[in-house]
């Protein structure tokens, strides 16, 4: 361990991304959603995940927000483990009728102001499972939504845009 | 094949006399199907029931109890003296959770929303302080109606259906139902497609098997590592999208070939890739075998026995951790991997390190493959035109997590009549319970994590 340490001393940081045109994106994105955030909520933004269905892939993006590259906490946001430490529902999924009493319950258990953001397309409407007898067909469906972030799934640097955006929408 | 009764009860039968392996057991309305495959010459046979009823293989072979179930859940399909008559996949009712009797037992029930950014599905420990007497699975919560969905949908559709049963294996998806298209339908697609679909396969194996590695060591409060594999597990993914326009490479493989060929300077982008890999991913390999700490939570924990993961035909790392060499790019094998030169790591442990190292191993095998595919890349057209057609066919195709078996029935309408996609977790999930057994409950995320299962592909 000692001796990947010492690299990691040496090395130029990794949260560096390589290529160019993401790297402006998110510094851009970096200054913006932090101004954003502190205006809003002071340092920090707890989220709390709900996959209401989804295929996965939503999910494996959303876990990318945390790795070294995008860092989301350096940010104020940060994934908690319960509702009642959150300030955002984050959903994805068609919200199938079999997570329909969970994700209520979620937000039910979720204490006021709170904000339900709705991921990738599924989440919007259903997507591609639109009008399957087992999909509710998207959040909107079940609660109240206060932003949509499109993709399938949507990339990382797009769920920070759409997280920024929530915070504008809510100045 | 059509059979008689006679018949499919005696291949349950060479199920339960350990000949046969269980690859698929589904339904439709009006005819039960069930695809096996020979344990020694990896032959695989399907043989369609009609009725609504059919004699349970379940009684005679425990890892079809649960399919049985989603057959009745979905059409309604009887299992005659099936061991477990409870609903499955359909919810609604209260469920009725095994009992675990005896004394000082208290129950923990979990999700199905989770701690975690991970998928819903129910967990109800039995314990006995902080050992694990039983762990009984409740899933379904993510069953968004696919099979329902595939049947009748345009093939455009169903393709993109099929990349999205479980989301971190959509290539292998994509991959599994296009080649039973092409099969049902008689298709020669170019080889130049078939040689960059195993890229994007590879591709998708590194960057989950990245993930999960870093995932293993994470929870168990090993954070350097998980911070290293998930920059690397981007580094796949950054790549992935430059050569096919898709983090996750999401329809890209399409019946016919694929949607686009690689674009200018992909050579590059490869190699850059496996000089990294090659250079950064050594160091944590050391660093994980080094760690005695680490290897204390990992080691020994979570046992899975070589004997049920032969009887689960348990694929990916969950089989190969437990002695079972099967890998469907080998047998029955598909092209290009005839071609190629690859090894199937296999160890005996069964434990989450045995896990842990076969993907280690299968890291070093993907990037020694990519490099063959780009070295031995045909050139030429990357899809042919589909020719019109019925017909009805299978394919096994290996994902990150093991084998993914599809069935296709095209109609003369260019359009899907009835798809089947059968997720390795199917044969997974029930070993997880297996394996928990006896442990302490704390312990659970790092064997649930050595597992990965999929609930949205279980879910369907
Ligand atoms: S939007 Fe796409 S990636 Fe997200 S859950 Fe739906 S199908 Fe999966």
């Amino acid at each position: 361990m000692r001796k990947l340490l010492l690299k990691s001393v040496v090395q130029a940081p990794l949260t560096e991304p390589a290529p160019a045109a993401d790297a402006a994106a998110l510094a851009e994105l970096a200054s913006q959603v932090e101004r954003a955030a502190h205006r809003r909520l002071g340092r920090s933004l707890s989220i709390r995940e709900v996959d209401a269905g989804s295929c996965n892939g939503c999910e494996l993006e959303i876990h990318a927000l945390n790795n070294i590259v995008y860092d989301l906490e350096r940010f104020g946001f940060r994934f908690v483990a319960s509702p009642r430490h959150a300030d955002v529902l984050l959903v994805t999924g068609p919200v199938t009728r079999h997570m329909e009493e969970a994700l209520k319950r979620t937000y039910a258990a979720t204490p006021d102001p709170k904000w339900v953001v709705a991921v990738g397309d599924c989440a919007r409407d259903g997507g591609l499972f639109a009008g399957s007898d087992a999909c509710k067909g998207g959040v909107g469906a079940v609660l109240p939504v206060d932003l949509h972030i499109a993709g399938c799934p949507p990339s990382p640097i797009t769920l920070l845009k759409g997280l920024l955006a929530l915070m504008e929408k809510h100045r | 094949m059509i059979v008689e009764r006679r018949q499919w009860q005696h291949v349950g039968e060479r199920m339960h006399a350990g000949e046969l392996a269980l690859v698929g057991l589904w339904g439709e309305p009006g005819c039960a199907h069930l695809a096996v495959m020979d344990r020694h010459s990896y032959g695989l046979m399907v043989l369609s029931l009609p009725g609504e009823r059919f004699p349970s293989i379940g009684r005679l072979h425990p890892p079809a109890i649960r399919l049985e179930r989603t057959m009745r859940d979905l059409y309604g399909l009887e299992a005659e003296g099936a061991p477990d008559v409870r609903p499955w996949l359909k919810h609604g009712e209260p469920y009725a959770f095994l009992p675990a009797e005896g004394e000082s037992l208290h129950q923990i029930p979990v999700g199905p929303v989770h701690a975690g950014i991970i998928e819903p599905g129910h967990f109800r420990f039995s314990a006995n302080g902080e050992t694990v007497v039983r762990l009984e699975e409740r899933l379904g919560y993510t069953h968004k109606g696919t099979e329902a969905l595939l049947a009748g949908a345009s093939l455009e559709r169903a393709a993109r259906l099929a990349g999205r049963v479980s989301g971190d294996s959509t290539v292998a998806y994509a991959l599994a139902f296009a080649q039973a298209v092409e099969k049902a339908l008689g298709c020669e697609i170019p080889a130049r497609a078939i040689w960059l679909r195993a890229l994007a396969a590879e591709l998708e194996r590194l960057a989950n098997h990245f993930g999960d590695i870093g995932a293993v060591c994470n929870d168990a409060s090993f954070t350097i590592m998980h911070a290293h594999c998930g920059w690397l597990r981007e580094q796949v993914l950054r790549t992935a999208a430059q050569l096919f326009g898709h983090r996750l490479m999401m329809d890209c493989v399409v019946p016919g070939g694929l949607r686009a060929d690689l674009p200018r300077q992909a050579s590059e982008a490869i190699a850059a890739l496996i000089t990294l890999i090659r250079t950064r991913f050594p160091d944590l390999v050391e660093l994980y075998d080094e760690t005695e700490s680490l290897k204390d939570r990992t080691v020994d924990t979570g046992v899975l026995t070589a004997a049920l993961a032969e009887q689960y035909a348990a694929g990916g790392y969950v089989g190969r951790a437990s002695g079972r060499t099967f890998d469907a790019r080998r047998t029955p094998g598909y092209p290009p991997y005839d071609r190629l030169e690859f090894d199937v790591p296999t160890v005996h442990a069964g434990d989450v390190n045995a896990r842990v190292w076969i993907r280690i191993r299968e890291v070093g095998q993907s990037v020694a493959l990519v490099e063959q595919i780009m070295a031995g890349l045909p050139s030429g057209a990357v899809a042919s035109a589909l020719p019109a057609g019925a017909g009805e066919a299978t394919a096994l195709v290996e994902g990150f997590r093991g084998d993914i078996f599809a069935w296709v029935r095209m109609g003369a309408d260019a359009r899907v009549e009835r798809a089947h996609l059968r997720d390795p977790s199917w044969f997974q999930w029930p070993l997880l319970e297996a394996v928990i057994e006896g442990n302490i409950v704390a312990d659970f995320p790092l064997c649930n994590k050595s597992f990965n299962c999929s609930y949205s592909g279980h879910d369907l």
